[in-house]
């Protein structure tokens, strides 16, 4: 009798864990630090540095969110995750924010249980190729081998885009960033497709980038942003209202240089609104009053982290494009701090 | 009077569960039984919970969705059209071909090593020690990137055969293509007439199998032996050959060319296959070479030097009395290396083969996000692959086994 008292026991308790991790803010708080997904290693995206340390675009995101929660920026675990062990990873819990350039579609969003936060980079699907193959467009891939990252969405479009133009090829399916690479030098495959920021940002790394061209057809849309579970609607406000605050930020010209300044008062409403010498906006999410400030302190608005680790300056060297601020012809449009 | 030396009656106390050994033991079970269903009880109970917080069902309408990714590898017809059962089915194949393919090689592999380990020549043991300490000791997963690897870099791209003065050439009188994205070799174009040739070769085999039978009972009756292997040779040989030219020359061969991009026509073997097949094939070579050579020193000495004594040639002494017992201690370990060798074909993700694990534990699990169903769906098939290896061995293992009269 007391072993199925004590097995009942055991079991509420069990169930009581597994509720428990609906607060997720309040597990992060306990724990003093986020665990955030990330790739195994992508330069510009995502990857440590010679001293371990992780840098990149995606990793400002989780970045950003530390600092907005814990009020530091470097109390972040990060989780390297595969294109096939991302949304397993998020869905059991080991991490809290997936931040992966990790598609935003339907069936992820409804079927899979998640919360897509927003989009922090609109991009599309490309192709990369050897400048010696004399290729100049993607219809001219008949019969070519393509490596691809398995478990993602490009091997969908890539099989949609073939079918469609009625050409075969020959996929190679390849785990993760790194082997796709080799396997692609190594001439075991023609073609290398994956979102053009990738292909940008493996280029990068190769011994002579200028050997090796991205073809100009694009084709899919690839909205990437950072995504978190079902169910836990606080959770999800505040990494949706983190990447607004990067977003926002620029807009309304507060970058990590000025925003010491600009959190004294400022005379724009919006910007006090957002830095907490106005309202209660923390509050309400749950955080402390300068959590904004503390975002841009630790990463930066969203212009700087996107010129430091992927713009024009950097190796990748992307242009702004559909990412420069609505004001300037391209996409980013945050709601309104109000 | 009543005498007083009734039988006791036995009243049956609630304490003789645990103080009487005639019960304690029914007692033990059936806690453990209760712990056991309650333990399975609170793990599905746990799994049903916490779907439901997750918002998930379990079913599995996901197979009948169209896939909408292409497989490589592909033994039958499919496209991204097809739906995620089909795409299960395909990867099924291909797993079932690499542990087909592996279990021949391994057995090969393992059955030289382990009789050339015992060899009295020092070079040659010394050799196979090192093979079978090697393989034995290092995880098959390295060995299947080490062998993918050398594939791929050591190999020519298709662009090297290219050109007035290509880098690369064909082997075997331009038949075989090898590069670094597997080899190219011929393949058979069926034209009319082809299947008398098939019969006529499938015949032959019979024929063989008739005429060995034959060849024993004449020898057990007269004492007398033929040349059995050059008439079985010719036997194989022979017929078909005659056919195939009688018929005008049916069957063809398709010779891979380069066009474009790649090598098309004839098979094309990926390297993703080769290496993981001859990776889980020596990998589990070595450990059937250890069996091999146990179950022959397992045969006492005594059987060798007796067959000796009765005249019988060392080739005669291995094949009719050394090998028929060691058997009987070969085989049980044999089905475990197979059944091995089979499981670990899982690992074929690690090279790109799109196997079961791949398709349906993982893209198509990737794709659905149905982990619980897909990863069921896997241990089920596994599971009836491995009892159908087990149980086939099994049979096997009750024809060679001691027979007691």
């Amino acid at each position: 009798m007391k072993k199925t008292v004590f097995l009942g026991a055991l079991t509420v308790a069990s169930f009581a864990a597994g509720l428990a991790s609906a607060g997720t803010l309040e597990d992060v708080q306990a724990r003093g630090k986020l665990n955030c997904g990330v790739t195994t290693g992508l330069t510009g995206f995502a990857a440590p540095d010679a001293n371990g340390v992780w840098n990149g675009f995606d990793v400002a995101i989780c970045r950003a969110v530390a600092a907005a929660v814990l009020g530091d920026g470097a109390a972040v675990e990060f989780t390297p995750t595969t294109g096939q062990t991302r949304f397993t990873a998020l869905g059991s819990g080991e991490i809290d924010v997936l931040a992966r350039n990790t598609t935003w579609t339907f069936s992820r969003d409804v079927d899979l249980k998640f919360e897509f936060a927003g989009v922090n980079l609109y991009d599309g699907q490309g192709f990369m190729v050897p400048k010696d193959l004399g290729v100049s467009s993607a219809k001219d891939l008949d019969g070519a081998t393509v490596c691809i990252q398995t478990g993602t969405t490009t091997e969908l479009n890539l099989a949609d885009f073939f079918r469609a133009n009625n050409i075969s090829y020959e996929p190679v399916p390849i785990e993760t960033n790194a082997e796709a690479q080799q396997q692609y030098l190594a001439g075991a495959c023609d073609v290398y497709t994956t979102d053009a920021s990738g292909l940008a940002a493996t280029r990068a790394t190769f011994e002579n980038p200028g050997d090796h061209i991205v073809l100009p057809e694009i084709i899919s849309k690839e909205p990437l942003g950072p995504l978190v579970r079902h169910g836990d609607n606080e959770w999800g406000d505040i990494v949706r209202w983190t990447l607004n605050t990067l977003i926002v930020a620029e807009e309304l010209g507060v970058s990590s240089a000025n925003v010491e300044e600009l959190a004294k008062g400022t005379n724009n409403p919006e910007v006090n609104r957002m830095l907490g010498t106005e309202g209660n906006l923390g509050e309400q999410l749950g955080l402390s009053a300068d959590w904004a400030k503390n975002i841009i302190m630790a990463v930066g608005n969203y212009g700087e982290v996107f010129e430091r680790n992927i713009g024009e300056t950097t190796p990748i060297g992307l242009a702004r494009g559909l990412n420069a601020q609505w004001k300037d012809g391209g996409l980013l449009y945050a709601p309104p701090f109000r | 009077m009543t005498t007083l030396s009734d039988p006791h009656q036995d009243s049956f106390k609630l304490s003789q569960l645990i103080y009487d050994s005639r019960y304690r033991s029914m007692t033990i079970q059936a806690v453990a039984l209760a712990a056991f269903v309650l333990a399975l009880g609170w793990l599905v109970n746990n799994a049903v919970v916490n779907l439901a917080a997750a918002g998930k069902d379990f079913n599995f309408s996901f197979l009948s969705v169209r896939a909408g990714y292409d497989i490589n590898q592909r033994l039958v017809e499919y496209s991204s059209d097809s739906d995620h059962l089909r795409a299960a089915y395909v990867g099924l194949l291909n797993t079932l071909l690499v542990a087909f393919m592996g279990c021949i090689l391994a057995t090969i592999v393992g059955v030289a090593a382990g009789v050339l380990r015992l060899s009295h020549n020092w070079i040659t043991a010394k050799i196979m020690t090192v093979y079978v300490e090697s393989f034995r000791n290092i995880p098959v997963l390295l060995w299947i990137i080490a062998f993918f690897a050398v594939l791929t870099e050591s190999t020519p791209a298709p662009k090297a055969f290219r050109g007035a003065e290509p880098e690369a050439t064909m082997w075997l009188n331009d038949a075989v293509a090898v590069t670094n994205r597997g080899t190219y070799i011929p393949a058979p174009v069926w034209g009319d007439g082809s299947w008398v040739v098939v019969v006529t070769f499938f015949l032959s085999l019979a024929a063989i199998v008739f005429f060995g039978r034959y060849a024993q009972k004449r020898f057990e009756r007269t004492g007398l032996s033929l040349p059995t292997f050059r008439i079985k040779l010719a036997i194989f040989a022979v017929p078909a050959v005659l056919v195939f030219f009688v018929m005008g020359s049916p069957i063809g061969l398709e010779y891979p060319a380069l066009k474009g991009f790649n090598f098309r026509g004839g098979f094309h073997v990926r390297n993703s296959l080769i290496a993981l097949w001859l990776a889980l094939s020596f990998y589990a070579g070595a450990f059937i070479a250890e069996n091999v050579r146990a179950g022959i020193l397992a045969v006492s000495k005594g059987q060798t030097e007796a067959a000796y004594a009765l005249g019988l040639r060392p080739g005669k002494t291995m094949n009719l009395v050394v090998l028929p017992q060691a058997l009987r201690v070969i085989i049980p370990p044999m089905i475990s290396n197979y059944l091995n060798l089979t499981k670990n074909t899982s690992l074929a993700i690690a090279v790109g083969y799109m196997d079961l694990r791949a398709t349906l534990g993982g893209i198509t699990l990737n794709q659905t996000g149905r982990e619980l169903e897909a990863m069921m769906m896997m241990m089920l098939i596994y599971l009836v692959i491995s009892l159908c290896i087990s149980s086939a061995m099994n049979v096997y293992n009750k024809s060679v086994m001691l027979k007691e009269r």
